[in-house]
């Protein structure tokens, strides 16, 4: 019952949006612009003949590679700047000049380096999601409270157990955060630069759906799909925040 | 009886504020000494000094008759706060201070969290706990490790009233087990009167000690006898109350 009472209310909005949307179509008995239904039959041709499933698996592959080169970096980055003050007062300012420009901005760039292929999208979405990883990796080990630091070292423990029992299981709450910033951007990312170049992805469906033949209802779909999966993304992300090793940190 | 922890003339500033002006004071091995002073008074620095955690500018910390520079679990702090780990189950926690020395780590963490009255609880994690229970993770954390000191910075003073006095009579108990040497910092009279062995007075900042007190009565003691009162009413006379 409570379950219920959640979902109503948003499923409410989403109806009267839908429901404003069709009215509008058929009042303004536009051409272009598809109904609702429209968008659904769109969707399911694609179905049918494959290539959604193909769009969204290059989709995801290129995000799935970029953001984990991101995270294989952006960790041990993080931690070494979080403990070692001269790290981080060397790093931290490039950091943040990095930081701030869009990854869009970097795809001229990806393509001078990497061409149109694979490569580009998955190096603009470890750019979008690296530094905000790092950041976050790195504010966590310095949020570390000194008491628990104390107490390692009263015990007098070797590195590896100060790593691998303190340090790691300390910051590794702020290492979800950060992750969740990260996939959602590279998200973001993935689309707009698959907007640019390549014949795959959901970026490439929507903008290839619109210059061959003004396929609004195919644009609609793969906005919605891209929402969709966004939505599914950040709630595997959520599903770590539920771990028993981080519960103490995002209360009981 | 030979001293355990022997403090030198230790001073200590801040910038140019003094806190610590010259304690010297010797502990006795297996012996329990309090120090209790003011708020404020450079307590909680005094047992930093004394385990290791900070240097002192003048003076010098010796247990065992070896200069302390750093800390060791030889003597092992629980703090007002505490510092068990969140992320670990209690067995996890009264396991972090083993190493490879130790012998069967689960069943040596089993023994000392069911001498402090945690058996069933060693795979639950401390959000679980209430603050005595987290309490006893702690001391049993330390005890695990055979530390020959136990310094006590205000250990029970985050406690209820009634938890801190039940804690009091719970830790009398265990160091029947096991006696270790303890250093305990406290603001609470009675509690010092109610475990030590001898009470030391600290000043107000920059602190030095004002007066020492022993105390001979057998445990369990009781606060409301009269020498006790005659005690209390002498340190509260001491600390100008």
């Amino acid at each position: 019952m409570e379950k219920l009472n959640r979902i109503w209310p948003p499923a409410l909005v989403l109806a009267a949006i839908v429901a404003i949307w069709w009215v509008t179509v058929n009042v303004t008995e536009s051409v272009i612009f598809p109904t609702p239904a429209q968008v659904v039959s769109g969707t399911l041709e694609l179905v049918e003949d494959g290539t959604l499933w193909e769009h969204i698996t290059a989709s995801l592959m290129r995000v799935g590679a970029g953001f984990a080169l991101a995270v294989l970096v952006a960790v041990p980055m993080g931690l070494w700047m979080g403990r070692v003050d001269g790290a981080f007062r060397t790093f931290n300012p490039v950091f943040q000049i990095l930081r701030p420009i869009s990854p869009i901005a970097w795809i001229p760039i990806a393509i001078l380096w990497f061409g149109v292929g694979d490569a580009s999208p998955v190096f603009l979405i470890f750019i979008a999601s690296v530094f905000p990883m790092i950041v976050q990796t790195a504010a966590g080990v310095h949020t570390i409270e000194k008491r628990y630091l104390r107490a390692a070292e009263n015990f007098g423990v070797s590195r590896s157990r100060l790593f691998r029992q303190v340090i790691i299981p300390a910051v590794l709450p702020e290492i979800i955060v950060g992750m969740r910033i990260g996939l959602g951007v590279a998200w973001l990312v993935v689309v707009a630069a698959e907007m640019i170049a390549l014949h795959s992805g959901l970026g490439y469906l929507i903008i290839d759906s619109r210059n061959a033949g003004n396929r609004y209802d195919l644009v609609i779909a793969g906005m919605i799909i891209i929402g969709l999966i966004g939505l599914a993304l950040d709630g595997l992300m959520r599903l770590l925040e539920g771990l028993k090793q981080v519960r103490w940190r995002y209360g009981r | 009886m030979d001293a355990k922890i022997v403090v030198n003339k230790l001073r200590k500033h801040f910038n140019a504020l003094p806190v610590v002006d010259g304690v010297d004071l010797s502990v006795a091995d297996g012996e329990f000494v309090a120090i209790v002073g003011p708020s404020g008074c450079g307590k909680s620095t005094l047992m930093k000094i004394v385990a290791g955690f900070e240097q002192p500018d003048q003076g010098e910390v010796l247990i065992d008759g070896a200069r302390v520079t750093r800390p060791s679990p030889k003597g092992i702090v629980i703090s007002q706060h505490g510092s068990v780990f969140p992320w670990l189950t209690v067995q996890q926690n009264l396991m972090f201070g083993l190493n490879e020395e130790h012998k069967d780590h689960a069943a040596l963490a089993d023994h000392y969290a069911a001498m402090v009255g945690l058996k069933g609880f060693e795979n639950a994690y401390p959000h679980q706990l209430s603050g005595g229970m987290l309490k006893r993770v702690e001391i049993a954390r330390a005890l695990v490790v055979k530390p020959e000191i136990l310094y006590m910075d205000e250990p029970f003073s985050a406690l209820d009233a009634l938890m801190n006095l039940k804690m009091r009579n719970e830790l009398l108990r265990v160091l029947g087990e096991e006696r270790h040497t303890v250093l305990l910092i406290t603001h609470d009279v009675e509690e010092a009167l109610y475990l030590a062995d001898r009470v030391m007075v600290l000043s107000p900042r920059p602190t030095r000690i004002q007066a020492s007190f022993s105390i001979h009565q057998p445990h369990p003691r009781k606060l409301s006898s009269p020498e006790m009162q005659q005690l209390k009413e002498e340190i509260l006379g001491q600390l100008g109350l």
